[in-house]
């Protein structure tokens, strides 16, 4: 019925090529493209915005100082004072994902986190990461982890199953909140769109003026995929922040 | 550049002064003082977020361990129907670790 219609919801989701020849002889995708955008602008965001130093910030310098005490404040809250060695790497997966998933809000632009591929390589980066972590700082005492204290030993059979399949799940649930999360929203903007096409088209002059209705919850969904691609960065972020936690203090 | 820091603390210390005597004007302060409180708990959107992935994610490791083991065991279903409880189960162990009581959060 969709495809009949000419309205295909995942379309936006397919991978071409970009940087024309050259980017077709070497395979460099929408998505990466978009990727290198947002690293761009990250970059330069800091680089332009911390140049002045001025005591009084500006409007560039005071966003720059803003999302810095903000990341800076989630890490010390979270991990303690050792969660300053683990700031650049929080804050880089942070602006990252944020710019990611802004960028992806946009006509015409791609969005690379609702692929779980890239969702799924930053979350089992981010659990090597922790699982490393904790090795390093309690050496093979970090298998206890999976024990939890105060138990009786007569149900540790059963808990240790449970502590090792609720670690390995992290993964698995922080890549794929991400992308669900960014792919749901803009496949229901696409349907929303493609319900004003139909009504149009079918109904005639009835149907432009029963277009409002969805053009009218594109419009609310908008502010919700604002709110949407803030939020997931944060809960990426602060997960990541909790995962490293568990590494170094052990519960 | 070199003279500033001489100079500095006087400035500094002036333009505190005029900060906060702008800030009481134009009665900022109150409403910082509510936000930091407000700071406090979680964003209820961002837990709800968080514990519906946290439950199916566990499900999905333990009926892939399960069916791992018993294609190398060649002992289906067993090891599935053992490990889809512990999967449950540990679905359960994440929610009431990220929400329950005795944590910081």
């Amino acid at each position: 019925m969709a495809q009949e219609s000419g309205i295909n919801a995942l379309g936006q989701f397919q991978l071409t090529t970009g940087f024309g020849a050259f980017g077709k002889a070497i395979e460099f995708t929408n998505s990466n493209e978009m990727m290198l955008l947002a690293a761009v602008i990250v970059t330069s965001l800091f680089v332009v915005a911390l140049r002045q130093r001025a005591l009084v910030p500006g409007r560039m310098q005071g966003l720059a100082e803003i999302s810095y005490e903000f990341v800076h404040n989630m890490v010390l809250d979270t991990i303690g004072e050792e969660g300053k060695r683990f700031f650049p790497f929080v804050f880089t997966l942070f602006a990252f994902i944020l710019i990611g998933n802004i960028l992806g809000l946009f006509p015409y632009f791609f969005a690379f986190t609702s692929h779980i591929a890239i969702t799924g390589a930053l979350a089992l980066f981010v659990f090597a990461l922790s699982t490393l972590v904790g090795f390093w700082y309690h050496g093979i005492g970090f298998l206890k982890f999976f024990s939890p204290p105060g138990v009786p030993g007569w149900l540790l059979p059963l808990l240790i199953p449970i502590e090792i399949v609720s670690f390995l799940s992290r993964p698995i649930s922080l890549s794929v909140r991400l992308f669900a999360n960014i792919t749901a929203g803009h496949v229901m903007w696409e349907v929303f769109a493609g319900f004003m096409l139909m009504l149009v088209s079918g109904l005639g002059a009835v149907g432009v003026v029963a277009a409002i209705i969805p053009l009218g919850l594109n419009i609310a969904l908008t502010a919700l995929e604002f709110l949407v691609a803030f939020l997931q960065a944060y809960v990426f972020a602060i997960l990541t922040c909790l995962y490293l936690h568990d590494a170094i203090h052990m519960h | 550049m070199g003279d500033e820091p001489a100079q500095g603390p006087d400035d500094r210390s002036d333009f505190d002064q005029r900060l906060a005597a702008a800030r009481s004007r134009a009665g900022l302060d109150k409403p910082a003082g509510k936000s930091a409180e407000q700071d406090k708990g979680p964003n209820p959107f961002s837990v709800a977020t968080r514990l519906g992935a946290e439950m199916v994610a566990s499900l999905v490791v333990a009926v892939a361990i399960g069916y791992g083991l018993d294609r190398l065991f060649h002992s289906a279903p067993w090891f599935m129907i053992g490990f889809v409880p512990i999967g449950a189960a540990a679905g359960l162990r994440n929610v009431f670790r990220a929400m329950g009581p005795g944590d910081k959060d």
